[in-house]
This record gives C-alpha cells, sequence and structure tokens, in this order.
C-alpha cells in the first residue's frame, strides 16, 4: 500500500490524477479515527493522507463563515471561531476528527436538533474527483440556490465518490450561558414521556439526550443555551416538566456528545413517537443506548451484532434504520452492515458517473458501493 | 400534434391513465400555461397532464421515457426564475390535482403532503396541534411545496430557520424513466447518499416529487416584530452588523429602501415612518423571557445606529400589518413604475453599504431607477429594477443594469440566486459562478438521474453535458452525434 501526503488541493488533485493513469484504488484518510468505519474497502492501493490540509484558510466573523481545509482538526476550527465568540455546531462526537472525516461519515451530537447535522451547515465545498478534476460547489454565503448542491450529497459518502478538500461552513454564536436539566429514568418508559413533554414544549430545547445501560437505571438530559435570563427561565420550565428528581446544572453531563463504548458501535434511526419500542427493545437485547430523543438518532453499544435484527424490525416499524457503524471484521463480514437501502439503483448510478471504475473505497459503502 | 409522434403517443397513454378533463391538447387552454411567474418567457406546451395521483404522473413520465418527449414539472406557476417554462416539444406535468395533506404526526413532528399543496395550508393544518411549517416564501399563500421542493425556497425567516432542504426529511420521487423511488423517511440519516439532498433545489431536473414529508417546527411562546426607521440604508445596515455581533439571531431581519417604502405605501398603505431612508422589520421569536431580553439589545441596538422609530407589534393584527408591506413589496412597485425586474442575488452581509453603494452608482449612471427590498440578515438582495417598456431602450437598460448587479454579488463572493432559482433565466449566468469542472461535475449528477436529457431540459445549466462520456476523457465525437442520432449542443 502507498501514501501519499498532499498540502493542496492542487496537490490532492495531482495525486488523483497519477492514481488514475496508474489505475490505483484510493482511499481518503484524516487522522484514521474513522477509518473502520463501513465495510473494509475491497482494495486500497493508495492511501491519500489528508492531514496536511490541516490549515482553517479564512473565519469571516461579520459573515459567521468560516472556511478551512478538509485536514483540519474540528477543534482546531473552534479555537479559531472561538475567538470571535463562534462555533461551528458540528460536535465532535469521535475525539481527534477532522473536518472532513466528519463529513464523510456525517457525524452528529446532541444539538442536532436544533441546530440540525453537517447538511445543514455545509455552504460550500470543493472536492477532487476520482479522476483528479476539481470540482466546487455552493460557495461562502448561507443562501444560495444556484446548481445542485454536491455538498449533500458527499456528506455521509465514506470517501465512495469524491475527495473533501475545502468546506465552507455557516457557524452560530456561541451561547452566553449553557444550562443542562438531568434526571434520571428508570426505563423506556419514562425516559419516552420525558422525552415527549420536553420535544413538544416551547422552552426550545437544543438537546435532549438519552442515556440507557443495558441494565439499571439511565439519565435524560435536556441542553438549553442563549442569554441568561432567557436560560434561566426555559430551565425551570424543563425543570418543572422533568419532575422533582431534576437538576439544573452547569456542568457538562458525562458521556455527553459520546457515542456509547463497545466493540460493535450501532446507530438507530426512528421517527419520534418511536422512542419507547426502540428502547425497549435495546434494553431487551442487553445494549447500552445513548443519543438524541429529541432528534430520533441513538448510538447503541453491543459486544455483537446479535441483536441486530430485532432493532432493525423495530426501527423499522418506526420509519427508521439500524446500520452497524463500526465492528471488527469478522462482525462485518457476517452481517448486512448497512441493512436495506432505498433507491440503491439511483445511488448506483450516482457512484458510477462520478468514479465509473469504482476505485474510490470500493466496497466501503451501501451495496458495495 | 403534427410532427410530433412522441407527444401524440405520451397523449394516448395519458388519456388512458387520467380522466378527460386532465388531459389538455386544445391550443387554447394549453396557452393559458405559457408562462410561469416570469412572465416574459413564454412557450406554449404540446401536451399538459393534470394527474390526480403519483401513479398516474409516474405512467405520463414512464411515457415520455418510452418516447424520448420532455417534460417539465409545475407546480401553482409562481416561480420567479422560469423554471416551469413549458417545452414547445414537450408535456407540462401539472400537479394542482395533488393537494392531499397526507398526514400531520405532531408526535413525530412530521407531516406528509402531496406537491400541489400550498405551502400555507401546511401551517394551517398544523397550526391547531401546535406546530408550522417554517420555510415561507412571500408567495406562501399560492405557491405549492412541490414547487418550493423543486427551487429550495427560502423566505424571510429562513434566517434562522434555513430553507426547504433543511425541512424536507423524506419524498416519493418519480425518475424521469418513470420509476417510483423513495428518497429520506420520516427519521433522519436514511443510510445511502442523500440523494434527496441533491433533489431537493435541482429545479425539476432530476425528476418530480410526488409527496414530501417535511418537518413541522414548534410554535414560538412569544413572536415580536419591531419596525425600525432609519434616515439611511448605511445606518439600517450597520444595525444589522450590530445585532448579528451581539450574537442574536433573530428570525427574520428584512430591509426596503426609501423607493421599496414609497411603493408598499403606495399599495397597501402600511403606515411606515414617515421620510424614512430604509426600515427594517426585524422579528425575534422564541421563548418569552429569551425574546424580551433580545428585543431590549436589538432596540438599544437599533437606536445606537441612528433609529428615529421604533415600532413594536406584539399582536398578530398588528404584526400582519408591518409584515404586509414587505410582503407585497414586489408588486406593490408595479404603482411606481409599469414595469420592474425581480433581481435576486446574494452577497456576504458585511458587503452589504458597499454593494448598495454601488447599486446607487449603476442607477445613477444609467438613469434606471432600483428599489431595494432584501433579506439583510443573510444579505440576500431583491432589487427591483425599474423601466417602461412602451418607451424606447428602457427595457435594454434595465436588463443591463440587472445584469450588472449579478455580476456585483459575484464579484463580492456571493450568488447568482438565493432563493428563485437559476431556471431559463440565469443559466447563462452559471458559468461567471462556477468555472467548467464544478458544472460538469454537477451535470454528473444529471446524467445519473436523467441520462436522456428528458426531465426540464434547458434549465440551470447553460450547456448540457452529453451523458455518454467518461469523466475527464474526451475523444472525439460523441457516438449519438456521429451516429446523426443527436444535434451537436
Amino acid at each position: 500500500m502507498e501514501e501519499a501526503h498532499p498540502t493542496s488541493t492542487a496537490e490532492v488533485a495531482e495525486v488523483l490524477g497519477d492514481a488514475t493513469s496508474r489505475g490505483l484504488t484510493v482511499v481518503a484518510r484524516g487522522r484514521g479515527t474513522k477509518q473502520g468505519w463501513g465495510m473494509p474497502p475491497t482494495s486500497a492501493d493508495l492511501v491519500v493522507d489528508l492531514s496536511g490540509l490541516a490549515r482553517v484558510l479564512d473565519h469571516q466573523a461579520g459573515d459567521l463563515i468560516v472556511d478551512t481545509q478538509a485536514g483540519a482538526l474540528l477543534s482546531d476550527v473552534q479555537d479559531v471561531v472561538g475567538t470571535e465568540r463562534q462555533r461551528l455546531v458540528l460536535e465532535e462526537t469521535v475525539p481527534g476528527t477532522t473536518v472532513g472525516g466528519a463529513l464523510a461519515t456525517n457525524t452528529s451530537g446532541p444539538q442536532r436538533m436544533f441546530f440540525g447535522t453537517a447538511r445543514d451547515l455545509l455552504i460550500g465545498v470543493t472536492v477532487v474527483r476520482a479522476d483528479g478534476v476539481v470540482a466546487k460547489a455552493g460557495g461562502r454565503v448561507v443562501k444560495n440556490v444556484a446548481g445542485y448542491d454536491l455538498g449533500k450529497l458527499v456528506i455521509g459518502s465514506y470517501g465512495t465518490l469524491a475527495v473533501i478538500t475545502e468546506a465552507v461552513f455557516r457557524l452560530h454564536p456561541l451561547p452566553d450561558v449553557e444550562r443542562w436539566v438531568v434526571t434520571p429514568v428508570d426505563g423506556p418508559g419514562r425516559a419516552h414521556e420525558l422525552a415527549q413533554a420536553v420535544v413538544h414544549s416551547q422552552a426550545v430545547p437544543w438537546a435532549v439526550e438519552v442515556d440507557l445501560p443495558a441494565s439499571g437505571p439511565g439519565t435524560l438530559g435536556v441542553l438549553l443555551g442563549g442569554k441568561a435570563e432567557g436560560v434561566a427561565d426555559r430551565a425551570e420550565t424543563v425543570r418543572r416538566l422533568l419532575g422533582d428528581a431534576a437538576e439544573v446544572t452547569d456542568t457538562t453531563p458525562p458521556g455527553w456528545a459520546a457515542y456509547p463504548a463497545g466493540p460493535v458501535l450501532l446507530k438507530l434511526t426512528f421517527a419520534l413517537s418511536g422512542l419507547r419500542d426502540v428502547l425497549t427493545a435495546a434494553r431487551e437485547a442487553g445494549v447500552h443506548v445513548r443519543g438524541s430523543a429529541g432528534a430520533g438518532v441513538v448510538h447503541a453499544a453491543a459486544d455483537d451484532a446479535g441483536a441486530l435484527d430485532a432493532l432493525r424490525a423495530v426501527c423499522a416499524r418506526h420509519g427508521g434504520s439500524v446500520v452497524v457503524v463500526d465492528a471488527p471484521d469478522d462482525v462485518k463480514q457476517a452481517v448486512d452492515v448497512w441493512g436495506p437501502v432505498p433507491a440503491l439503483d439511483l445511488m448506483r448510478r450516482v457512484k458510477d458517473q462520478f468514479d465509473p471504475e469504482h476505485r474510490l473505497a470500493p466496497g466501503r459503502f451501501v451495496g458495495g458501493i | 400534434m403534427p410532427g410530433m409522434p412522441g407527444v401524440d403517443a405520451v397523449t394516448q397513454r395519458a388519456r388512458e391513465l387520467i380522466p378527460p378533463e386532465g388531459v389538455i391538447t386544445d391550443v387554447a387552454r394549453l396557452r393559458t400555461y405559457e408562462c410561469d411567474g416570469l412572465s416574459h418567457y413564454r412557450v406554449v406546451p404540446a401536451l399538459v397532464v393534470i394527474p390526480e395521483d403519483a401513479a398516474q404522473l409516474a405512467g405520463v413520465v414512464g411515457a415520455c421515457a418510452e418516447h424520448g418527449v420532455p417534460f417539465v414539472a409545475r407546480g401553482s406557476g409562481t416561480g420567479l426564475s422560469g423554471g416551469a417554462l413549458p417545452h414547445a416539444e414537450g408535456v407540462l406535468v401539472v400537479t394542482s390535482k395533488m393537494r392531499t395533506i397526507t398526514a400531520v404526526r405532531p408526535d413525530d413532528q412530521r407531516a406528509v403532503v402531496e406537491p400541489g399543496v400550498i405551502n400555507l395550508d401546511v401551517t394551517r393544518a398544523a397550526t391547531p396541534h401546535g406546530y408550522y411549517y417554517a420555510p415561507d416564501p412571500s408567495s406562501q399563500q399560492i405557491c405549492s411545496i412541490g414547487g418550493n421542493v423543486a427551487e429550495n425556497s427560502g423566505g424571510a425567516h429562513c434566517l434562522k430557520y434555513g430553507f426547504t432542504t433543511n425541512h424536507v426529511l423524506g419524498a416519493e420521487f418519480v425518475s424521469p424513466q418513470g420509476d417510483v423511488v423513495q428518497l429520506g423517511g420520516i427519521a433522519p440519516d436514511t443510510p445511502g447518499y442523500d440523494l434527496l439532498g441533491a433533489v431537493v433545489g435541482s429545479e425539476g431536473t432530476l425528476g418530480i416529487v410526488t409527496s414530501a414529508t417535511v418537518r413541522l417546527v414548534r410554535l414560538p411562546e412569544e413572536v415580536r416584530t419591531i419596525l425600525v426607521g432609519f434616515a439611511s440604508t448605511d445606518q439600517a445596515g450597520a444595525a444589522v452588523s450590530a445585532i448579528i455581533a451581539a450574537g442574536i439571531v433573530p428570525a427574520a431581519i428584512e430591509m426596503m429602501d426609501a423607493l421599496a417604502i414609497e411603493a408598499a405605501e403606495a399599495a397597501v398603505h402600511c403606515n411606515y415612518p414617515d421620510g424614512a431612508g430604509a426600515v427594517l422589520v426585524i422579528e425575534l421569536d422564541g421563548a418569552a423571557v429569551e425574546v424580551a431580553a433580545e428585543y431590549d439589545e436589538v432596540e438599544r441596538l437599533c437606536n445606537d445606529n441612528g433609529a428615529f422609530e421604533q415600532r413594536l407589534a406584539t399582536d398578530p393584527a398588528d404584526r400582519a400589518l408591518i409584515w404586509k408591506g414587505r410582503k407585497s413589496a414586489f408588486a406593490a412597485v408595479g404603482r411606481i413604475s409599469p414595469d420592474y425586474i425581480v433581481q435576486d442575488g446574494v452577497i456576504p452581509r458585511t458587503a452589504l453599504p458597499e454593494v448598495l453603494k454601488a447599486i446607487a452608482e449603476l442607477s445613477g449612471t444609467s438613469g434606471v431607477r432600483v428599489a431595494n427590498v432584501f433579506h439583510a440578515g443573510d444579505g440576500n438582495l431583491h432589487p427591483l429594477v425599474l423601466f417602461d417598456e412602451s418607451k424606447d431602450g428602457e427595457a435594454e437598460a434595465a436588463e443591463e443594469v440587472s445584469g450588472a448587479i449579478l455580476d456585483l454579488c459575484i464579484e463580492h463572493g456571493g450568488s447568482i440566486t438565493g432563493e428563485h432559482g437559476v431556471g431559463m433565466d440565469k443559466a447563462r449566468y452559471m458559468p461567471r459562478m462556477y468555472d467548467e469542472a464544478d458544472l460538469d461535475t454537477m451535470q454528473l449528477v444529471r446524467c445519473a438521474f436523467d441520462p436522456d436529457g428528458i426531465s426540464n431540459p434547458g434549465k440551470v445549466f447553460p450547456t448540457p453535458r452529453l451523458c455518454g462520456e467518461v469523466p475527464g476523457r474526451h475523444k472525439g465525437a460523441h457516438p449519438l452525434q456521429e451516429a446523426g442520432l443527436a444535434e451537436v449542443f
């Protein structure tokens, strides 16, 4: 396996152009924190290491945007924009992740409930195609409907369509204060009722997180942010909704914005009203669940993939899906990592157009793409 | 229709699928569909079909695919870029009979609607449950969700809440082959490529959405709308910058200049402050105490930047009056000018003073009047370029100024369209914003979805890509071209 260490979009283009003429398969890598996610590529002649594209290029505070190279650490971006009391609301759910890695795998944290995910924050993108051609879409303004939104296509594409080299994001102001309201919950039923109460309140919760271990009590945590007076009042509203055991704190609760730990990591999605059923199935399967009760996306940590079918059935009943995000290779080979994928034929056609020789991370993505 | 055997075949198929009143071939009636909201482009379609459901629609599209007949989707026909301009040898697929709100699911914060459903009706259906549909283009009383999805419509409140693309979670979609495909769903993050993200805003060039699953947003506890008068747009712009710098994200910040105010007053008597060189409409929403705190700060920041009058509307009637002036601004300009061009461009918010000055200079040197209405919070300008068609050369001069304004937007790192779309109108400007490789790459998506180029051809891209080409490798003439089966594009 060869490695390339480009330091600019032009150099990435050169590397991919060369790989094209030599017919090499290519896998892109940032800091490698999620390199094991998805199916293992069937071939990887060349690893393009993007950690040399680590610069945060431009922060325009007045316009609430940041332009960054894809190999920049997410934490470096936060440091730069933080100097002007701004932030990119793309939470670092995997420590040490790069911008490009977060985009390629579409990771998201608690605040997706209010602020959305990468697709809602990315406003411009530069990619290098499999054939070495550099292309950009979007731009540097939040509002822009000129041309196709290629950014959305590459988000969550696991490096199978193109290599992301530069990204422009919209930013948000850092809140003056943040408060968490946390309550213990004894099981799925209570977690569901309380989550629904907060989700449908007018307290403008930024996140509603459930953390339910394989057995025993768990917690429901609600994040509120904004101006001090407003947050205090909203926190009090939420505290009343959550009951006597709830506490208001300015300390980040343990495990907040981190995926639960275990050899097998699953991502479960569902319509909000399905929370109780999903948590119940997880509990029956003996897996630890943590994630956004307010968005319908939780992660589960398990010892093996034994619960996969049962969880898939319940999530499907609520309009969602289960993906095996990370697992030992033997587990991945034994199960259907991605599960049923609608519109797969169209996805294959998109792949065939962008990477007709299937040289970018072959086999890593849905349907063997 | 003579000389169009493909259209004849599609007509025949349509008659088998759709009740007679939904298949229009009479020239006089076809003519009523000759344009959308951008009425200076007119093309009479060869056939109009008005399907009642997805199966009928898919059947017609399938027949179009079989016979190589182009089709164009149309919702309410309010688009401002000619995106729904018919094709002379093609079929216009009108979704106005697909108006069912299939489900309102407040527990899941979702609604499922057919494409012909009127934007405002989604909010009307959700309000009894304490919810609403956030994207609110000014035409929300008549525009359809299908059109919104095609154009990725915005509106005054997208500063805080985002655009259509941020609120559509799933869609039933008819591909240009006539296949019915499910994209996304009621739950987030469907595995696989985000094809829905590509389809929303693709202006009908990738296929037709026959059902949309949209996000419903909780109604805020408190809404405060403030009308603020300033002596100049510079002062108003400075106030906007100060509000943003203070870390406040209002639901909306709209600006109108003196000429736009004059027009709105003439049309709807909205009683904006006398003698204002600019007004801001600022809306704050959210939890009551938070909104109150933000309001105090916004009021102070406006005063610091020279506001001479501030009016707070808290009840719905007052609020509606403030918004009436703003939302009627485009049409209102008809009161002060016989003809006008509605431009739509975007600049970085911080470039506002500079660009407004440049627009004023353009107006001064050309003698063409420009009224400015814009979403100041996100830098989306809607200059209204005034002219009188009956006077020699005025239309051309207006067109020139309008184009120069787009150039200003591009020079300042902005966009040629923030919400009206590229459509027919701005395809020629696309190469000014994107280079050949960018446009070529976007069209890879087109080739994946619609290799024969029958879905709304001629829109968005100035030059279609021949889909048989292997990317980056151009060898001689295209095989279809060589065989005499296709013309040079």
